[in-house]
């Protein structure tokens, strides 16, 4: 597949702080891609630059095969899903999803079929003279959604538009969102600082931090392979550890060595271990190299989170079976359960950042 | 029952000073001397038609002028940063800390045939013209004097316009002449409505402005009504009579302004 959106070295810096870190990232036609981020990764800034709304401090912009650098938004065949979905507040529904089709100059029925084509893919018939400023949340979205791809993009850029929904509403949306994108086979860039969103829509997803990437790759292997501790961290809980590659296959953890399947790190280096906490199983304190006490147990619905203190570390452990809180229990996990990665140092960054904002 | 007990003093306010008032004016437009009811002095109001006509035509004239320089001075002002417009809204105001009638006589000696611009185009050779005590001069002396007040609401609804609804429209094709036209002007419409009021409405009811400037000969309806209680043509009941013609008037073509922003579905200030 060809590449429709490919950016080269962005670098945005605002205020002498680096906002985007030298960005390369290529989007292929019909994709739906993500980038996934805690908030001010520059998800949101590398969005606008696509949209043409932010010029790079340096770097180039390739669309369709043609460098779109200073390109102005309105001569761009991309469109945006605001986040506050930025609707026009004097127009009625019908008029907000004709107002592209308006500007080009279309004829009235052209017009009239593109958006009742439009009212009909978002599930707005009969809204069509409704006030804006009368429509519920959900529905704005929809008009927003509607009006962007009545123009009909190459590219949609959404910038975290279901952050303002509740969550039943996030989770139709996605599913609806994720059906038109399929449906009209065009390449949808979404912006989002939820992972779950981000694993459940997407084709591929970019985890960006601290203006830069962090990881490219299909929603499964950024969660069962992620590159760094950071991406472990973002994508779902987990357990980070400081260990110690002995050797190939071999890792050591709290004073105990255990197998594992990664090689190619060298011996006797320090690495970052993630094993993730459904990974865990906890059994007889004698069976297990660690143990531990167990702290506190949360319903959580479809599982119990555990926190079990093991002198050295604090485990996170996600179980359908409840253990009592206060009794020692011992932690077990498989060989291929262990993710070993090189040390980063974004990680504390970000430990430190989650700190700040709590 | 709250509400009701902290709106009282508002509502003792309004009766007092605002309702009672209107009720006296009408009162004494519809009596003569003797408290005995008469048209006579409503219907001797339309032989002052010319100067009704003048008073409308000269706010008209400087209402437009007053838009025609606040709205893209509103528009640029948004544009601008957060610091850089306070400053320019500062300088907007101004003018308003000085006393009207200092303001207003400052342009007495601008424009006079001795004054600084007739002596100034002396010195290249022209002049002098007159300047003074003509309609121009009102005009100006209006303009000058309630600009503020048509920026300021203008300023006030462009500056609300969230940012983004101005991406949106470039992101869905408009240049920034097709943003204008097809999304800042419509949003405004309030803004430009209230300001329209709150020029229109002082002007066509100076007598300072149309005195001070217009000399004797530009008599408008302010004038007019002032005389008809400290003048010497002393007659309340005809002061009456006019003040309540022209209110009227000034109601009738407020509502028609209503009609046209009613369809932008803007709220605005009567």
């Amino acid at each position: 597949m060809n590449n429709i959106v490919t950016l080269k070295d962005i670098v945005v810096e605002f205020d002498g702080e680096r906002i985007l870190d030298k960005i390369n990232l290529d989007i292929k036609d019909k994709e739906f891609v993500t980038l996934l981020g805690p908030s001010g990764c520059g998800k949101t800034t590398t969005l606008r630059i696509i949209g043409g709304f932010l010029n790079p401090d340096s770097g180039t912009v390739t669309f369709d095969g043609k460098n779109i650098n200073g390109v102005p938004p309105y001569k761009r065949n991309v469109n945006t899903v605001f986040q506050r979905y930025a609707l026009f507040p004097h127009l009625n529904v019908y008029d907000n999803i004709a107002f592209g089709l308006r500007v080009q100059k279309l004829p009235e029925k052209e017009i009239s079929k593109r958006v009742a084509e439009m009212l009909n893919l978002v599930n707005l018939v009969g809204y069509e003279k409704r006030s804006i400023i009368r429509l519920s949340g959900g529905q704005q979205q929809r008009v927003a959604i509607a009006r962007a791809l009545v123009n009909r993009p190459k590219v949609l850029l959404l910038d975290e538009p279901l952050g303002a929904l509740d969550l039943k509403l996030r989770k139709e949306m996605q599913i609806e969102l994720k059906r038109m994108q399929e449906q009209l086979e065009i390449t949808f860039i979404y912006v989002t600082h939820d992972q779950e969103e981000a694993l459940t829509m997407s084709d591929t997803v970019v985890v960006m931090n601290g203006g830069k990437i962090q990881q490219i790759g299909s929603p499964v292997d950024i969660y069962n392979e992620p590159e760094n501790a950071f991406v472990a961290d973002f994508i779902g809980e987990s357990n980070i550890l400081n260990g110690l590659m002995v050797k190939d296959r071999l890792v050591e953890i709290s004073g105990h060595r255990f197998e594992c399947v990664d090689s190619g790190f060298g011996e006797n280096v320090s690495v970052d271990v993630v094993i993730r906490p459904e990974d865990i199983t906890l059994v007889d304190p004698e069976k297990a190299h660690i143990n531990g006490i167990v702290e506190s147990v949360i319903f959580k619905g479809v599982h119990y989170e555990m926190l079990i203190d093991a002198y050295d570390f604090r485990w996170i452990v996600h179980s359908t079976k409840a253990a009592e809180k206060g009794s020692s229990v011992g932690i077990n996990f498989a060989p291929d359960d262990i993710h070993i990665m090189h040390k980063s140092k974004d990680i504390s960054a970000h430990r430190e950042e989650t700190v700040n904002e709590e | 029952m709250k509400n009701k007990l902290v709106s009282a003093p508002y509502l003792v306010w309004m009766v007092v000073f605002i309702l009672v008032p209107l009720v006296m004016v009408a009162y004494f437009a519809f009596t003569d001397n003797d408290g005995h009811f008469t048209l006579d002095y409503v219907s001797d109001v339309a032989q002052y038609t010319p100067i009704f006509i003048r008073s409308i035509w000269l706010a008209l004239i400087a209402t437009v002028i007053c838009l025609v320089i606040a709205y893209p001075l509103a528009y640029i002002l948004t544009g601008l940063k957060t610091e850089s417009q306070s400053t320019m809204l500062m300088i907007v105001m101004l003018p308003m800390w000085m006393n009207f009638l200092l303001r207003t006589y400052a342009w007495m000696t601008l424009l006079g045939n001795n004054g600084l611009i007739n002596s100034a185009l002396g010195l290249l050779g022209l002049g002098p013209f007159k300047l003074l005590n003509t309609e121009g001069a009102v005009v100006l002396g209006m303009v000058y004097n309630y600009l503020p007040y048509m920026i300021l609401p203008i300023y006030s609804v462009m500056v609300k316009i969230d940012k983004s609804i101005l991406e949106a429209a470039a992101d869905l094709g408009c240049n920034s002449r097709k943003t204008m036209l097809r999304v800042v002007f419509p949003l405004s419409m309030p803004g430009v409505f209230s300001g329209i009021t709150m020029v229109f409405v002082p002007a066509i009811s100076t007598f300072i402005i149309s005195r001070m400037l217009g000399g004797g000969g530009n008599l408008l309806i302010g004038d007019l009504i002032e005389m008809q209680f400290l003048g010497n043509a002393y007659n309340m009941n005809l002061g009456a009579a006019i003040s309540l013609v022209l209110m009227v008037i000034v109601l009738l073509i407020m509502s028609i302004m209503n009609q046209f922003s009613a369809d932008e579905d803007g709220v605005v200030l009567m």
